[in-house]
């Protein structure tokens, strides 16, 4: 149990249209508190103009990520014991995305590379066709499997160096997507889809240090599904697969 | 700014360079055996064909697998894009492949064949 009468020192970056700073509050701690406990609690109590994003609360629509002591995370699933520095909690708005307004970035570029990535789901069939059988044990199912049960948070996002040294540059969370529907047999977009992700800013370019399995809050490894499409596309190129 | 055929062209020239790296560290620690002179080591080069190719080989390959490492490090650290970077990259290209190219020349074939 933790002593209700401790506080925590969090440091909340503020921001106006260009006017970034952080700025100091004290919040009582809680049993069982998360980051997102913290920021609401600020927002009830101190200052109602303090504007972030959530929805959920339970881990499954992606909107509540932010920067926590540097680190990207899923507030509403991050307890602030696991990373409190002595009672000290700095949150920030997600790394590689522009602010709109305080702990608020905006998601545009995020999903404009989805699209570019062409990840995308391309029917092969029209809703007159009969449904596709895929068993849960077909091979491509599995590999889809391990890529599938993104939530589009943009954590991994946030965690990647070469998307912060490379605007260009597509992601872990679109790339990772582009792979789960490279394994999808009733797709018929897969020739744009690997010439999509060979451009300037695709999949060649992720260094493999994988900054983004390590902390996508849903435990998947964007760097695999990364070498799998570098695998795919060096296999067009050299037609190995005609 | 790595596209498809860049990477290709520096897994490609990082195959070519393993065996050759190996294969000048064992001709290194073999020639060192009586002392190093430039006598000697002209002595094994001069004329060689065989020396020729395996150098200029791996002169090819450093030259085309340096200007791509160098165009990602100087794109990511220094923020260079567009035109500039192609042109950096062919410089880099063209300088290590002068540079290289003349010195394999010089201790191999540059006095004819022998
Ligand atoms: S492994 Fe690739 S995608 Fe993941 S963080 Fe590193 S560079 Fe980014
Ligand atoms: S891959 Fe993981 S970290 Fe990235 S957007 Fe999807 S769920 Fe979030
Ligand atoms: S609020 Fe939905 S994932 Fe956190």
């Amino acid at each position: 149990m933790v002593d209700t009468e401790t506080f925590l020192d969090v440091s909340i970056w503020r921001d106006q249209g260009g006017d970034g700073h952080f700025e100091t509050y004290q919040v009582p701690r809680l049993a069982n508190q998360t980051i997102l406990d913290v920021v609401s609690w600020v927002q009830q109590h101190i200052d109602p103009t303090l504007s972030y994003r959530f929805a959920c609360r339970v881990g499954m629509c992606g909107s509540c990520a932010m920067m926590v002591n540097g680190e990207p995370r899923w507030t509403c699933r991050t307890h602030v014991k696991k990373v409190v520095v002595e009672d000290c909690l700095e949150i920030a708005p997600l790394r590689n995305l522009p602010v709109i307004k305080d702990l608020v970035v905006d998601m545009d570029p995020f999903f404009d590379k989805w699209v570019a990535a062409n990840a995308v789901f391309e029917p092969s069939r029209t809703r007159d066709d009969p449904m596709a059988p895929i068993t849960p044990d077909d091979p491509m199912r599995i590999v889809a499997d391990g890529a599938i049960e993104c939530i589009n948070c943009a954590v991994c996002y946030a965690a990647c160096d070469v998307v912060a040294a490379n605007p260009e540059y597509l992601g872990p969370a679109a790339l990772n997507r582009s792979w789960s529907l490279v394994n999808d047999s009733r797709d018929a977009g897969q020739a744009q889809r690997l010439h999509a992700v060979s451009a300037g800013g695709g999949c060649h370019n992720c260094h493999s240090q994988q900054s983004c399995a390590k902390f996508c809050p849903n435990e998947l490894n964007p760097t695999l599904s990364i070498s799998g499409l570098k695998r795919a596309t060096l296999k067009s190129l050299l037609r190995w697969d005609r | 700014m790595l596209t498809l055929r860049l990477y290709f062209a520096q897994r490609l020239t990082a195959i070519i360079m393993a065996p050759l790296t190996l294969g000048h560290l064992v001709v290194m620690i073999y020639a060192v055996q009586d002392g190093l002179s430039v006598a000697e080591i002209l002595a094994r080069t001069r004329g060689s064909v065989t020396w020729f190719l395996f150098y200029g080989s791996f002169v090819l390959a450093v030259a085309v697998h340096a200007a791509i490492g160098l165009r990602v490090i100087i794109s990511e650290w220094l923020g260079v894009r567009g035109v500039m970077l192609s042109f950096f990259s062919w410089a880099v290209l063209v300088l290590l492949l002068f540079l290289g190219g003349r010195a394999v020349w010089m201790v191999t074939l540059a006095g004819g064949l022998q």
